[in-house]
């Protein structure tokens, strides 16, 4: 920078060393990349190295246990299931009804779903924690659901309802808008086009969204602890008003005794959890793949 | 005409299905407003805000939230030196260095980090993190503020990243080629125009990440302690208001008694405290927005 100068030599020698500085800051700020992507891989690793050799075919059919050696998580993986199955349940109609509402109907601008929008997304910073005390005060005492199957998946559905529906509007907004003139055209109702052109070509980027924001209520421990599941439930539930632990909470449990057998369990309980977000993750993008394939061709 | 009202249930339907989130928002205000109503009639609001101890749980009861709130700033502060400096560089790095092949295959890599389970990390933090800072720092306690805020810095990382990193891509390339011409350097350009152009939306996504920061339960319920005191230190065991929320839920509090009024007492806080923060997150992205419509 800085003016035109006659001497030719004194700009080289400054824009070498500029060069030279700027090489070296490229550097800095790989090395801050990298340095995040080896805190990932060290996290991988450590919990691989301690967990592997507590993971076996036992352990995953047996049941909690107050001896480290004989605990197994069957009862938490089928309570995890359970929960974000019914979590998916009530959390796909809705959201996806939301999302039409604000993407097909709402589109006036009006007051009602400008108030709406901004309330979406704040609600989707809200600390996960605070939705665990919402659903205890609202679905485990006012409703008097009790610890139930249904008062942690219907707190997990409010937690995960932002998701789906930012990511529902994204699929729906990628629906060309000539598959909906041509079908108005040929006499059907919005609803109409709606649900039989909008919503099949819509389906599998609605449904990556909402297995991504599944693979997210998953692992989610803090709003599950607050509405009292109870960490020690040496069964799987066997209904939605059964009491229920999960995966997380299994392993938060593990995690806070002191015993090292313990500790083991904890880390083979967190390969079997990553092995789960694993699954699902791959699964979101397989049918991500599939969408982009379709709006190819 | 049977089809008119069939749309019109319809419609109506579907704007109930998008006003629950309107009445998740009110639900949220009213569960904690009533429960901390019950709790401050029986502690003044001046002993729950200013009051320097925390021992509700304990024969001789305290209600003075500071130590805990003490606790969740100096965990949000240690993993704001770590996230913010690392997650700009990287932003830097991959909105002006990186060739598109690296982009492409490290931003979803990178963002494998926020998709792992928070009590994964606190698990890392106490088994890992701990055991290694104690070999270099030899008054470490076992459960301590600084393993857990440089964890849950890895952890907000990917957020700091990934959001300054569009806020960046989204400067107009003249800035940066008026900047090139002039015989700029790219470190010269990424500092000097790039990240003051995209200053207010580095801003919104650092202040969501305090937010989150702040929000964040499992780390510091596992690997900080729970030991509310008011300290600066961050090598001895302290308390959160998320992990206090956690200890109370474990055990079984029955309804109405002011032991399990103080968790909606500590969560309304927790919740006015996050919901200022998006809220001027929110405005500063939208004003982003309209610099470079």
């Amino acid at each position: 920078m800085g003016a035109v100068s006659t001497d030719f030599r004194a700009p080289d020698l400054g824009t070498r060393r500029r060069h030279v500085v700027d090489r070296g800051f490229e550097l800095l700020a790989l090395g801050a990349l990298l340095l995040a992507l080896a805190a990932l891989a060290v996290l991988v690793v450590d919990v691989l190295s301690d967990g592997a050799g507590r993971l076996n075919w036992q352990f995953m059919t047996d049941m909690a246990s107050r001896r480290a050696s004989s605990a197994g998580i069957y009862h938490a993986l089928a309570g995890s299931v359970f929960v974000i199955a019914l979590t998916g349940a009530l959390a796909l109609p809705i959201g996806v009804a939301a999302a039409i509402y604000l993407e097909e109907y709402g589109s006036a601008r009006s007051k009602l779903s400008r108030l709406i929008e901004i309330n979406i997304s704040n609600l989707a910073a809200v600390p996960s924690i605070i939705y665990g005390l919402l659903g205890l005060g609202l679905f485990v005492r006012t409703l008097s659901m009790d610890r139930s199957v249904l008062a942690g998946a219907s707190t997990l559905a409010l937690l995960a309802l932002p998701v789906v529906i930012l990511s529902t509007r994204e699929a729906l907004r990628t629906v060309p808008k000539s598959i909906r003139e041509g079908s108005y055209a040929l006499g059907a109702t919005k609803w109409q086009t709606i649900w039989f052109q909008v919503l099949p070509i819509a389906m599998p980027g609605i449904l990556t969204g909402l297995i991504l924001s599944l693979s997210r209520a998953i692992g989610e421990t803090a709003p599950l602890i607050t509405i009292g599941a109870l960490t020690y439930v040496p069964f799987a539930p066997d209904g939605i008003w059964s009491a229920f632990t999960v995966l997380p909470i299994q392993i938060f449990n593990w995690v806070s005794r002191p015993q090292a057998e313990f500790q083991e369990n904890a880390a083979a309980g967190i390969i079997v959890l990553l092995g789960l977000l694993l699954i699902m993750n791959a699964a979101a993008i397989f049918l991500r793949d599939r969408f982009q394939q379709q709006g190819r061709g | 005409m049977r089809s008119r009202t069939t749309e019109w249930v319809i419609e109506r339907a579907l704007l109930l299905c998008a006003i629950l989130s309107v009445f998740t928002t009110a639900g949220i205000i009213i569960v904690l407003a009533i429960e901390t109503a019950g709790f401050l009639r029986e502690v003044s609001i001046f002993e729950f805000l200013f009051g320097t101890e925390w021992t509700p749980l304990f024969a001789n009861k305290h209600f003075g939230v500071l130590p805990l709130v003490m606790g969740t700033v100096l965990v949000s502060s240690i993993a704001m030196v770590v996230a913010l400096p690392m997650g700009l560089l990287s932003a830097i790095y991959l909105s002006e260095y990186a060739p598109a092949g690296v982009r492409r295959i490290v931003k979803p890599v990178l963002e494998l980090l926020a998709g792992i389970p928070t009590v994964v990390y606190g698990y890392f933090a106490l088994m890992f993190v701990t055991p290694l800072l104690q070999r270099f720092i030899p008054g470490l306690a076992g459960f301590n503020a600084l393993s857990p805020g440089i964890v849950m810095g890895i952890m907000i990382l990917p957020l700091v990243a990934s959001l300054s990193e569009d806020a960046m891509r989204a400067v107009p390339r003249g800035l940066r080629e008026g900047s090139y011409a002039l015989g700029a350097t790219r470190m010269q350009t990424s500092l000097s125009v790039v990240v003051p152009a995209a200053f207010s939306g580095i801003t919104a996504a650092s202040i969501l990440a305090v937010s989150r920061a702040i929000g964040e339960t499992m780390i510091v319920a596992i690997a900080a302690g729970q030991q509310p005191r008011l300290t600066a230190s961050p090598l001895v065991p302290i308390e959160t208001m998320t992990a206090y929320i956690v200890q109370v839920s474990l055990g079984d509090t029955p309804q109405g008694t002011l032991e399990y009024r103080t968790i909606f007492a500590v969560g309304m806080l927790l919740f006015l405290m996050t919901f200022t923060l998006n809220l001027i997150s929110t405005w500063l992205r939208e004003r982003f927005r309209e610099e470079y419509a």
